[in-house]
């Protein structure tokens, strides 16, 4: 049993197991897409200086509870990030590098949409310091494209991956597969289409009807046929890993592939339960202060969130994570790594071991490995990895 | 102290929904026995359960006073009693307490199954019968082809019935009459050692055990000390009553009078219906003759869906239990359900009752485990047991032969459904009797296995003749026959709570129904599940629900964290509300589904 206080000195240098980074959310589209759950709104009119004072100020307010930090990576998600003026980004990238020591290797990525008007600005972002963009291509042809209510075309998509190429040295782009009356043979072959546009990186997700979404209320007035059965969802997923592997994109995470040291680094401090900042509007964030880990949360409407700048907080009340929520958490983010997590870690984290019978008979069952010292699912657990993590969750 | 010529005591006899509750409410507000602004519908219905589904389950009682055209004042003693063949001997042993009858009929329905059953126990208590024809404000009443069919199907004489709406009191004040006149006043003599029938008795929590009783001789009065003849017990006398329907004091009851003591009894259980009273000292030699105690005849496993209410189901089935000493308990455990109680019950209605009691009154979620009977196995070594739960069932190979209960079941039927019935009552492995036209409906009586009644035979009567049918059935004898125990194993393991006692001819069918049911049921696993239908080692039907093949988050980032465990979190909870079995969680819906065949 370890005292007290070298409990203390674990939780509070947990976090460097992975890392820091900074999340900043723009939560602005030109149109919402109907699968997306994500906090993103349609505006008319947005007001530049103002957002950009607003992140500013939320940049001084984190960076003074984080000092002594060194800054691992910078990631713009949103809504639509690549809509922002490259100055915008530029303010924030400067300022961050201001607030904190950065790494050398500092990753700053940038989610975009390739359409024309952002494809126009790339070369801007990498002049305000972006070195990686994430691009949503979604699908290779049109009729999908508009289903998914996409406003982009393939063509402008592979003009986009052109361009990004042409000015950033690491691009990924997403598809989502599983989409309706999609074929196994049919995404076998887009699949090999979208390797063949070159990337060090690709996310491929299969379609999910979130709640809340636009794809959920017609799914349930019976809408949105022809979306794939659990065999045939399995089957893609299982195709999905066998063609990355044949062109070398390690599967590094459920969703995720990469060339060996291509991997997104700043979702990589998630998977690996690092901390990281959110700021804007609905950022999520897990900040260790006084060794204590907080769930972080800001006010999610963009005008609120906007006013809540200038007048009051940001963020919601925090949550202080219990050791075995933490536990629970690096459980949930580290098994969808393919190098797993390090029953060490959890058991320093939570101060209980993983359960041994339940980990003997995932493994008895083919779900579970271990690989270095590492637990880590096996391709047939991380495909029933919600059963898996429903059977190891402490508490 | 009344004369003896001015009581009357009566039962009312029908068949369920044909009035007899608010004959009894007009009767108890004609006479002025209850004040208006006091009156609500079904006044002797106390629970909320005999309210709610119109049923009578405990007897009721009570006392009216008419003056009648003659001038002369009457006390007029009403035993409302239950109308289900699952209360049958409550019946029985109010209509020993009683001198006559008034039988019920619905003008626009005619005779029903039940009105048959109990009219034959009036008749077997030597009583006095009224016919009555009740709804007659209906469009549908049709008083002469119903007073010809109560001739016809009863024998009795109804050319004097009275047309009663019990609804608008149209022909209550000549029911009065009837029961004055045509009724025969009581007999017996004040002057003779006491003798009181223990009709019966129930718990109430702030005056302890109410006794219920009908002086035959003597009197009984306040203070005395009274000899319960069966066990000797002595008890002093501290309350004495009527039932106005709210309990009134009195000072004594007469001979041929109707009403309550209470005595500082504990347990409803020391009280033994049928009992007879008399004095400590100066008593009767011989007691009056007593009634068969009733016997449970169905028996099944109630188990708390949380099992953390354990304690709380044993609270509520015992203090139930105060109350109804036809109702038997003991602990159970299952493997599947945890700790419970096997029940035994005088019929599915009693069970549904009970159960419904515990779930409303005591908010316990319950799991019924399949309605089973009881079996009478000879061993080879001669002994022979009675099997109460398809679980105790010995190793055949030590089994000579079984034995099960079979009853004589009567359906009244429109003749357009009795295609249906019959066919149902063949499935269930009946053997007919008789089949005789009343009119347009049809008399059927079968020969049934009682465990092919309990197994939702009812429900599927109701449900091929459109609720129109009616059905009455009592218990015969027992009869030899090919019975196997079906267990239904789950991942190679025997779940017990499924398994039960059936024809070897059924058990085929049944067991294949079994398992594709729970293959709808059970949630599919990280692994393939055989769900199997077996007779001792021999498996008879077979499903593999198979593995699960996905179900994983595609995206999870920072800010997923938080939402995505609460949902596992939750789907973990949830999960936690099934039953493991072995590696299995099978969830409790199963359980009530699984129990709930078709056919």
């Amino acid at each position: 049993m370890r005292s007290p206080n070298s409990q203390q000195a674990v939780l509070a240098d947990d976090w460097r197991n992975a890392g820091f980074g900074l999340y900043v959310h723009w939560p602005f589209c030109q149109a919402k897409c109907p699968y997306c759950d994500f906090n993103s709104h349609v505006a008319r009119e947005i007001d530049h200086s103002a957002w950009v004072r607003a992140y500013l100020s939320e940049l001084t307010r984190v960076a003074s509870e984080t000092q002594n930090r060194v800054l691992n990576t910078i990631y713009f998600g949103g809504g639509t990030p690549s809509l922002m003026n490259p100055d915008t980004t530029g303010a924030i990238i400067d300022t961050a590098k201001s607030l904190w020591r950065v790494a050398n290797d500092l990753e700053i990525t940038l989610e975009a949409n390739p359409g024309s008007v952002e494809a126009g600005r790339f070369a801007g972002f990498h002049d305000a310091g972006v070195n990686r963009v994430s691009l949503g291509v979604q699908a290779l042809n049109d009729p999908d494209l508009r289903r998914l209510g996409r406003i982009h075309t393939a063509q402008d998509a592979q003009t986009a991956l052109g361009i990004a190429r042409n000015c950033f040295d690491r691009v990924s782009f997403d598809l989502i597969y599983g989409r309706q009356d999609q074929t196994l043979a049919g995404w076998k072959a887009e699949l090999k289409q979208a390797l063949t546009l070159s990337s060090d990186h690709i996310s491929l997700y299969q379609l999910t009807i979130e709640d809340g979404t636009a794809f959920a209320d017609r799914f349930a007035r019976g809408g949105l046929t022809g979306l794939p059965s659990e065999d045939l969802g399995a089957d893609m997923y299982q195709a999905t890993l066998d063609i990355c592997a044949d062109h070398d994109l390690a599967a590094y995470e459920v969703s995720n592939f990469a060339n060996p040291g291509s991997e997104s680094r700043h979702n990589l401090i998630y998977w690996r339960y690092g901390d990281y900042v959110g700021i804007g509007p609905g950022a999520h964030g897990r900040v260790t202060i006084d060794a204590n880990r907080y769930a972080t949360e800001c006010i999610s409407a963009p005008d609120k969130w906007l006013a809540a700048v200038n007048t009051d907080i940001t963020e919601l009340p925090r949550q202080m994570l219990s050791p075995q929520e933490q536990a629970n958490e690096f459980l949930m983010m580290g098994l969808r790594l393919s190098k797993g997590l390090d029953p060490a870690r959890y058991l320093a984290l939570g101060g209980r071991e993983l359960d041994r019978d339940k980990v003997k008979y995932l493994c008895d069952l083919g779900m579970l490995t271990f690989q270095n010292n590492n637990i880590c699912a096996t391709t047939q657990g991380r495909l029933v990895l919600n059963a898996v993590i429903r059977e190891l969750l402490a508490g | 102290m009344t004369d003896l010529s001015h009581i009357r005591n009566f039962s009312i006899v029908a068949h369920i929904d044909h009035g007899k509750s608010t004959l009894a409410d007009r009767l108890i507000q004609e006479t002025g026995t209850v004040k208006d602004r006091d009156m609500q519908a079904q006044m002797l219905d106390t629970m909320d359960i005999e309210r709610e589904r119109g049923i009578t389950i405990k007897a009721n009682t009570v006392r009216i006073e008419y003056t009648a055209d003659n001038g002369h004042a009457y006390i007029l003693n009403l035993i409302d009693t239950p109308g289900h063949v699952d209360f049958a001997y409550e019946v029985s042993r109010s209509m020993r307490a009683v001198e006559g009858s008034l039988l019920v009929v619905d003008s626009s329905q005619g005779v029903e199954a039940q009105t048959l059953a109990n009219v034959y126990q009036a008749i077997d208590a030597n009583h006095d019968i009224v016919p009555i024809l009740n709804k007659i404000d209906l469009p549908a009443s049709d008083c002469d082809r119903v007073a010809e069919q109560i001739e016809d199907v009863i024998g009795i004489d109804a050319t004097g019935a009275i047309r009663v709406s019990a609804k608008t009191g149209q022909g209550i004040h000549e029911t009065l009459e009837a029961i004055v006149h045509e009724l025969p006043p009581p007999v017996g003599d004040r002057d003779a050692p006491l003798k009181a029938m223990l009709v019966d008795s129930w718990y109430d929590s702030y005056l302890g055990v109410i006794v219920l009783v009908r002086v035959m001789d003597g009197v009984l009065k306040k203070g005395d000390r009274v000899r319960m003849m069966s066990n000797d017990s002595l008890h002093l006398i501290e309350r004495i009553g009527v039932f106005r329907p709210a309990m009134e004091k009195v000072d004594e009851l007469g001979p041929g009078e109707i009403g309550f003591l209470t005595a500082s009894i504990k347990q409803v259980r020391d009280t033994k219906v049928g009992d007879t009273i008399t004095s400590e000292r100066g008593g009767a030699s011989t007691p009056l003759p007593g009634f068969a105690p009733s016997q449970p005849v169905v028996f099944c496993g109630l188990f708390p869906v949380d099992s953390a209410e354990f304690e709380d189901l044993r609270e509520a089935i015992s203090k139930l239990a105060l109350n109804d000493a036809s109702f038997s308990y003991e602990m159970e455990t299952s493997a599947a359900l945890g700790f419970g109680f096997r029940c035994g019950f005088l019929g599915l209605l009693h069970l549904e009752v009970i159960r419904d009691r515990i779930e409303r009154e005591y908010d316990i979620d319950l799991i019924t485990t399949a309605p089973s009977v009881i079996y009478h196995v000879h061993m080879r070594d001669g002994t022979v047991n009675d099997l109460h739960n398809p679980a105790d069932m010995p190793d055949l190979t030590f089994v000579d032969h079984m034995e099960e209960p079979r009853i004589k079941a009567t359906i009244l039927v429109p003749d357009e459904y009795l295609g249906d019935v019959l066919k149902l009552c063949q499935d269930r492995r009946g053997i007919q009797m008789d089949l005789t036209y009343a009119g347009a409906r049809a008399m059927v009586v079968y020969d049934l296995p009682l465990n092919e009644v309990v197994f939702d035979f009812y429900d599927r009567l109701k449900s091929v003749t459109k609720g129109y049918a009616s059905f009455d059935y009592h218990l015969t004898e027992y009869r030899q026959d090919n019975l196997v125990k079906l267990s239904v194993l789950v991942n190679e393991e025997p779940v017990d709570a499924l398994s039960m006692m059936v024809h070897r001819d059924r058990a085929e069918a049944r067991g294949r129904a079994m398992v594709e049911k729970l293959k709808d049921l059970i949630p599919r696993h990280m692994f393939k599940i055989p769900i199997q239908a077996a007779i001792g080692g021999k498996v008879i039907a077979r499903e593999t629900l198979s593995a699960m093949r996905k179900d994983v988050t595609a995206k999870c980032y920072g800010g997923d964290m938080t939402r995505k465990k609460k949902l596992l979190e939750k789907q973990k909870k949830g999960k936690k509300k099934m039953r493991e079995f072995g590696k299995v969680s099978i969830p409790q819906e199963a359980f009530i589904s699984a129990l709930k065949l078709d056919g």
